[in-house]
C-alpha cells in the first residue's frame, strides 16, 4: 500500500467554527470586577465618580433593608407589565389584521410609517395633559412605544407563512378561521416572538426615560435622585437592578421560544 | 366520478399558459399530465381541483362521491406542504378535525392511514426530523384520510432522490391498487408516467395545448417486470421524441420573473 513516491494530502479545510468556551464569560467578569476593586482601593480612580463593586453591594444590601426601595421596584414592575402587556395585545391585534386584510393594511402600513418613528417619550408631556401625571401617562408611553413593533413583527410574520401551506389548508376545505388559527399565526410565530424581544427593550427604556421625566418613585426616579444626591454607589445599583431586570425578561423569553419553537 | 375540463384556459398577465383544453377524467383511471416546465400542468392541476379559477373555461363533474368521502379533491404536493409545527399524527389530523366526525372516528382513520403508509413508528416525530421520503408518505397519509374521490397529486416525487423515488412509486401503486381511486398525476418524469397511468395526456408549453393523448394498455401489477419493462421502454423513446424538442426549449429559456407553474 504504502508507496514511497505517495504524499498525504496537506489538510487545507478546518477553522472559522465557533466552539464553546463554557468558563471564559466568568473568568472575564470576575478579573474585570477584580480589577475594577483594585483601581478604586488603590486610588487610581475616584471613588465618589467610580465606586467599588463592594460598595455597590453594600448599597444594595442597606437599601434592600428599607421600605421605600421596594416601592421603586414593585412601582416599575406594575408600569413595565401593564404597558407592555396593552401594548403587545394591541399590536397583535392590529398587526394581525393587517397581515390577513388588505384594507387594514392598506391604511395601517403608512399609518405604521409614518408614527413608529416618533421617539415615543416625546409623546409622554402630551400623555401626562390628557391622563395626569399618575401612572396612565406613563403606562401609555411603555404601550404605544411596544405597539409599533409587536404590529409590524406580527404583520411580516404573516407575510413569510409560506403560501403553500395556506393553499394545503384551502384544498383540504378547512374553514376561515381554522386557517387562521391553525396555520397563519402559528407560521407567524417565529417572527412575533422576535417582535417580542425587541419591543421588550423598547418597554424597558421608555420605563427608565418616563419615570426619570415625572414620577416619584421607580427605578428610574430612584437613579436620578440618586444622581442629583451624588450618591454613585446608589445609582449604580440601580444600574445593576435594570440589567439584572434586562436579563430576566431576556432569559424568560429564550425559555418561552424554545417552548413555543420546538418544531424547529 | 368523471371530471370532464371543458376549454380551459389561463393565463399570468400576457404570458398565456394553458389554452382551450379539453380533457376528461374517467372514474378509477390514473391520468398523467405531463410537459416540460412551464407548460401549465400544475396550473391545470389546480384549476381541476377547484384551488385556482381559470381564466376561460369550466370543469365539470358528473356522478357523486362516495358518501364517506369528506374532501372528494384532494391533493398531493411537490413540497409535501405539511404543518412543521404539528406531529405526524397531528398533521393527517388536520384535514379531518374541521369535519363533524367523532373524534373516535378521527383517531381510527388516522391511525388507519398511518398503518397503511408504514408511518406507525413515526407519528409523534415533527416533519423535519423526516426523511424527505417519509415527509411525503405523511402527504398521503393525509390525503388517505379523507377518503378521497379524485386524487391531484402534483409533482410528488420531484423532490425526493432516486432511490426513495423509487421506493415511493412502488408503495403508491400497491396503495392504488388496493383502492383504485381515480388520480390525476402531474410529473415532468416520463418514467413516472409510464409506470403509473392508464392515459398519458401531453402538454405542450407557451401556449399550454393538449398534444397528445397516449393510451398504455398494460395493468400497472404488470409493468415492474422485465417484458413490461422492454415493452414501455419502445413507449418511452416514442413519447420522448413528441416532448424532446420543446424541453430542450424549455431548458434554455431566460425566467421571466420567476416562475409561473
Amino acid at each position: 500500500m504504502s508507496d514511497p513516491n505517495a504524499r498525504a494530502i496537506e489538510f487545507r479545510g478546518g477553522g472559522f467554527v465557533i466552539r464553546p468556551y463554557r468558563g471564559a464569560a466568568i473568568v472575564f467578569f470576575v478579573v474585570l470586577i477584580a480589577l475594577w476593586e483594585t483601581a478604586v482601593r488603590a486610588g487610581w480612580v475616584s471613588a465618589l465618580a467610580l465606586p467599588a463593586p463592594s460598595s455597590i453591594v453594600k448599597a444594595f444590601y442597606d437599601l434592600a433593608g428599607s421600605g421605600p426601595f421596594w416601592r421603586n421596584i414593585t412601582d416599575s414592575l406594575f408600569r413595565i407589565v401593564v404597558g407592555w402587556s396593552v401594548g403587545s395585545a394591541a399590536g397583535l391585534v392590529i398587526g394581525a389584521a393587517m397581515g390577513i386584510w388588505s384594507l387594514p393594511r392598506a391604511i395601517g402600513i403608512p399609518a405604521v410609517s409614518a408614527l413608529f418613528p416618533i421617539p415615543k417619550i416625546a409623546l409622554l408631556p402630551l400623555f401626562i395633559l390628557w391622563f395626569g401625571i399618575g401612572e396612565a401617562s406613563k403606562v401609555a408611553t411603555i404601550a404605544i412605544g411596544v405597539f409599533f413593533p409587536t404590529a409590524i413583527a406580527t404583520y411580516t410574520g404573516i407575510d413569510g407563512v409560506p403560501r403553500n401551506l395556506i393553499r394545503m389548508a384551502q384544498s383540504f376545505g378547512s374553514p376561515w378561521p381554522s386557517i387562521v388559527w391553525k396555520v397563519i399565526l402559528p407560521g407567524a410565530l417565529p417572527g412575533i416572538l422576535a417582535g417580542i424581544r425587541i419591543s421588550a427593550s423598547f418597554a424597558l427604556i421608555l420605563l427608565v426615560a418616563a419615570e426619570m421625566i415625572g414620577a416619584q418613585y421607580g427605578i428610574g426616579a430612584f437613579i436620578l435622585t440618586a444622581g442629583n444626591l451624588m450618591q454613585t454607589d446608589q445609582l449604580l445599583a440601580g444600574v445593576v437592578m435594570l440589567s439584572m431586570l434586562g436579563l430576566i425578561i431576556g432569559t424568560a423569553l429564550t425559555r418561552l421560544e424554545k417552548w413555543l419553537l420546538r418544531w424547529r | 366520478m368523471e371530471l370532464i375540463a371543458e376549454q380551459i384556459g389561463h393565463r399570468y398577465g400576457d404570458v398565456v399558459a394553458l389554452e382551450k383544453i379539453d380533457l376528461t377524467v374517467h372514474e378509477g383511471e390514473i391520468l398523467a399530465l405531463i410537459g416540460p416546465s412551464g407548460c401549465g400542468k400544475s396550473t391545470l392541476l389546480g384549476i381541476i381541483g377547484g384551488i385556482l379559477k381559470p381564466t376561460s373555461g369550466r370543469v365539470l363533474v358528473k356522478g357523486a362521491p362516495p358518501p364517506d368521502s369528506l374532501n372528494p379533491y384532494t391533493y398531493i404536493f411537490q413540497d409535501f406542504a405539511l404543518l412543521p409545527w404539528r406531529t405526524v399524527e397531528d398533521n393527517v389530523a388536520f384535514a379531518l378535525e374541521h369535519h363533524p366526525i367523532p373524534a373516535r372516528e378521527r383517531m381510527a382513520r388516522v391511525e388507519d392511514v398511518l398503518a397503511r403508509t408504514g408511518l406507525l413508528d413515526f407519528r409523534r416525530a415533527f416533519p423535519k426530523q423526516l426523511s424527505g421520503g417519509m415527509r411525503q408518505r405523511v402527504g398521503i397519509a393525509r390525503a388517505l384520510a379523507v377518503r378521497p374521490a379524485v386524487l391531484l397529486l402534483d409533482e410528488p416525487l420531484s423532490a425526493l432522490d432516486a432511490q426513495t423515488r423509487a421506493l415511493l412509486m412502488e408503495d403508491f401503486i400497491a396503495l392504488w391498487l388496493s383502492q383504485r381511486t381515480t388520480a390525476v398525476y402531474v410529473t415532468h418524469n416520463l418514467n413516472e408516467a409510464l409506470r403509473l397511468a392508464d392515459r398519458v395526456a401531453i402538454l405542450s408549453r407557451r401556449p399550454g395545448r393538449l398534444r397528445e393523448i397516449v393510451r398504455i394498455d398494460m395493468p400497472q401489477a404488470e409493468r415492474g417486470t422485465p417484458a413490461g419493462q422492454v415493452r414501455l421502454a419502445a413507449l418511452h423513446d416514442q413519447l420522448w421524441q413528441l416532448i424532446k424538442a420543446e424541453a430542450q426549449v424549455a431548458e434554455r429559456e431566460v425566467l421571466e420573473g420567476g416562475a409561473h407553474e
